[in-house]
């Protein structure tokens, strides 16, 4: 029964290409891509317990990287010396993106070894915003404030299909929703292995962690790339759905949409990513249907912010999980099977 | 030569107002141990009640000036009492994601009341400079550098002559302890906000005249402060104060020398450099990680 209604809205959620309007499919695409950079985010927010607030540049680096590489760039190191690349395949492009981020995940994860808590905070945050600074004066390599444009559609070799272009936006929809599905099983299985395990144990109890074998700098280094790569592949595929990207996407503004996300859904729950990325990336649209102001509608989410934390400060998944299975009876699951 | 000197008496006079946020700020993080993220709006706050008392109403400017430092105090103490009374035993998580709800509204607030325009405000000062020698700095930065001077020393005298200060410093070494000696930790938060709040919005009050006053300028003042504060170590009222005029040096020296489209930029690799490399602050006394 249970599988079956699962089966069932996974069949509607396929066919809602030929149900919706096209302005509502882009909404879902784009929601989807920030669902996948909220799961990675709550890999380190909601399973190690590092809030990181930075998460954006992991976002805007995969962007870029990829954006750059379809584009192919020139830049010149001294007026002699240039460095110059041809345009590539879009799917390298989407790797090479994959990888910087990871890269740049391992830097920010060998840091917050070095410091945690409001210091770790604060990095991230500097890491972000040196980043979009960089993209704002390193006009040669990123346009700066004039945007990356005509980033070349995602093109794959699919079996059956052969070679095929992402340009349209019920393909992009399987595409993203292919995406969180990924995602979501990479972070389930991660989660579920012994590195898992690893991670929450850190969350729960550092030393104790430790003092039973737990190499505390690998677990989080690795939950670090692990969740830096996820955030640079969402950030690439925004780049190339959207097929224009300026500096402006490493606002920390996008961070704090993540976060919200997280924490609404309920961070350290595999499914709580995708319920606060739902409300939130679909709720923006709801307040403007109703003629509202964006400052208003900003104030609305401060406000639905701060009636999550003070009323259901777990999130809403395990909320709603406490109330659909009583725990008489049954032994408590722990927070990484929900 | 001449234009180093230049730059140093600019940055010597951006460089109290710097202080006066950082020490804000390290004060809020010190005692409360909250990471503090309605700061920079406590600083437009400080500039926009410049503008509606001074544009608006047509008060005299210092009148004005002291209106608004009250009025950001008071702002603190709501915000405190509203909003973080509650979660006195809540973990520092979410505790800041609270801040970061606070921030958003409020800056959206200030949108929202004064429009997007960015505001300019009359000081009564003249216009012609002040010279001294080879440089040449105008009046009105002579002033808001003397005031910020002025609340500096009195913040120190509040910390380290009056009973108040005394249980702020004992809160600060253990909250605990204090507690169990008297001290109601509850008015402790509220005065500490509030005394953080107040210097934030003097810092605004004092800069918007200089510059203009726009809904997201806290945004800015914001990082900077936290680049000031993780630069003396969080918590250390001196380090946060040397801290100012370090940023301010290395901002002017950068913009100056440099390129002056990284200007904001320093803050943030200063907090890099210095996590990466000593990452307990420049004046740290104790251990600060973990």
């Amino acid at each position: 029964m249970k599988q079956a209604l699962i089966g069932a809205a996974l069949l509607a959620l396929v066919g809602l290409p030929w149900l919706v309007d096209p302005y509502a499919l882009h909404l879902l695409i784009i929601t989807g891509i920030f669902i996948v950079a909220a799961m990675s985010l709550n890999l380190l927010l909601g399973y190690t317990g590092q809030l990181s607030l930075g998460h954006v540049a992991f976002f805007g680096i995969g962007a870029y990287a990829s954006a750059l590489t379809s584009l192919g760039f020139s830049v010149s190191v001294t007026p002699s010396v240039a460095i110059a690349l041809a345009p590539q395949p879009v799917w390298l492009a989407l790797l090479v993106a994959v990888a910087a981020a990871g890269l740049c995940g391992w830097f920010i994860g060998r840091l917050s070894f070095r410091v945690r808590g409001a210091y770790f905070v604060i990095v991230s945050i500097s890491f972000a915003e040196v980043l979009r600074l960089v993209a704002v004066n390193w006009v040669e390599l990123t346009q700066g404030p004039m945007a990356l444009n005509n980033i070349p559609p995602l093109t794959l070799w699919l079996p059956g299909l052969g070679e095929h272009t992402f340009s349209k936006k019920p393909e992009n929809y399987w595409l993203v929703m292919a995406a969180v599905t990924v995602s979501y099983v990479v972070v389930r299985r991660l989660v579920h292995s012994r590195a898992g395990r690893a991670m929450i144990a850190l969350k729960e109890n550092e030393p104790l962690a430790a003092s039973v074998g737990v190499d505390v700098t690998r677990t989080l280094v690795l939950a670090a790339i692990v969740s830096a790569a996820m955030a640079g592949a969402a950030g690439g595929l925004y780049a190339h759905y959207v097929r224009i990207i300026d500096p402006d996407i490493f606002l920390f503004i996008y961070t704090v949409t993540m976060v919200i996300m997280v924490v609404t859904g309920g961070k350290g729950t595999l499914a709580g990513p995708i319920v606060g990325g739902l409300i939130f990336g679909l709720l923006p649209e709801l307040l403007r249907a109703l003629a509202i102001r964006p400052e208003v509608q900003w104030i609305a989410y401060a406000g639905l912010l701060f009636a999550v934390l003070y009323f259901l400060p777990d999130g809403i998944v395990p909320a709603v999980s406490k109330w659909w299975e009583p725990a008489a009876g049954t032994a408590p699951a722990t927070r990484a099977d929900r | 030569m001449d234009q180093l000197l230049q730059h140093s008496l600019n940055a010597l006079m951006l460089g109290g107002t710097y202080a006066l946020l950082g020490i804000g700020l390290t004060l809020i993080f010190g005692i409360m141990r909250l990471v503090n993220f309605t700061h920079g709006e406590l600083y437009a706050f400080g500039a926009y009640m410049m503008y509606l008392f001074v544009m608006l109403l047509g008060a005299d400017f210092f009148v004005a000036l002291l209106a608004a430092i009250v009025l950001g105090a008071a702002l603190g103490a709501a915000i405190e009492l509203v909003l973080l009374r509650k979660l006195r035993r809540a973990d520092i998580d979410t505790t800041m994601l609270v801040m970061i709800a606070a921030w958003i509204a409020l800056q959206n607030g200030e949108q929202l009341l004064w429009s997007g325009v960015a505001k300019s405000i009359d000081n009564p000062f003249p216009s012609a400079p002040l010279v001294i020698g080879p440089v040449s700095v105008a009046w009105n930065r002579v002033f808001v550098f003397a005031v910020a001077l002025a609340l500096i020393a009195l913040t120190y005298a509040l910390i380290n002559r009056t009973k108040l200060g005394k249980a702020m410093r004992a809160t600060f070494q253990d909250r605990d302890t204090a507690a169990l000696m008297g001290v109601q930790i509850g008015t402790i938060n509220t005065a500490t906000f509030a005394l953080g709040s107040g210097l934030a919005a003097a810092a605004g009050a004092l800069l918007g005249p200089v510059f203009v006053a726009y809904p997201t300028m806290g945004d800015s003042a914001a990082a900077k402060a936290f680049a000031i504060v993780i630069l003396g170590g969080l918590g250390s009222i001196p380090g946060a104060t040397i801290g100012g005029f370090i940023l301010a040096l290395v901002e002017e020296l950068g913009a100056g020398y440099v390129s002056s489209g990284y200007r904001d930029a320093w803050g943030f690799l200063l907090i890099i450099l210095i996590l990466v490399f000593r990452p307990t602050g420049l004046l740290a006394r104790k251990e600060r990680i973990g």
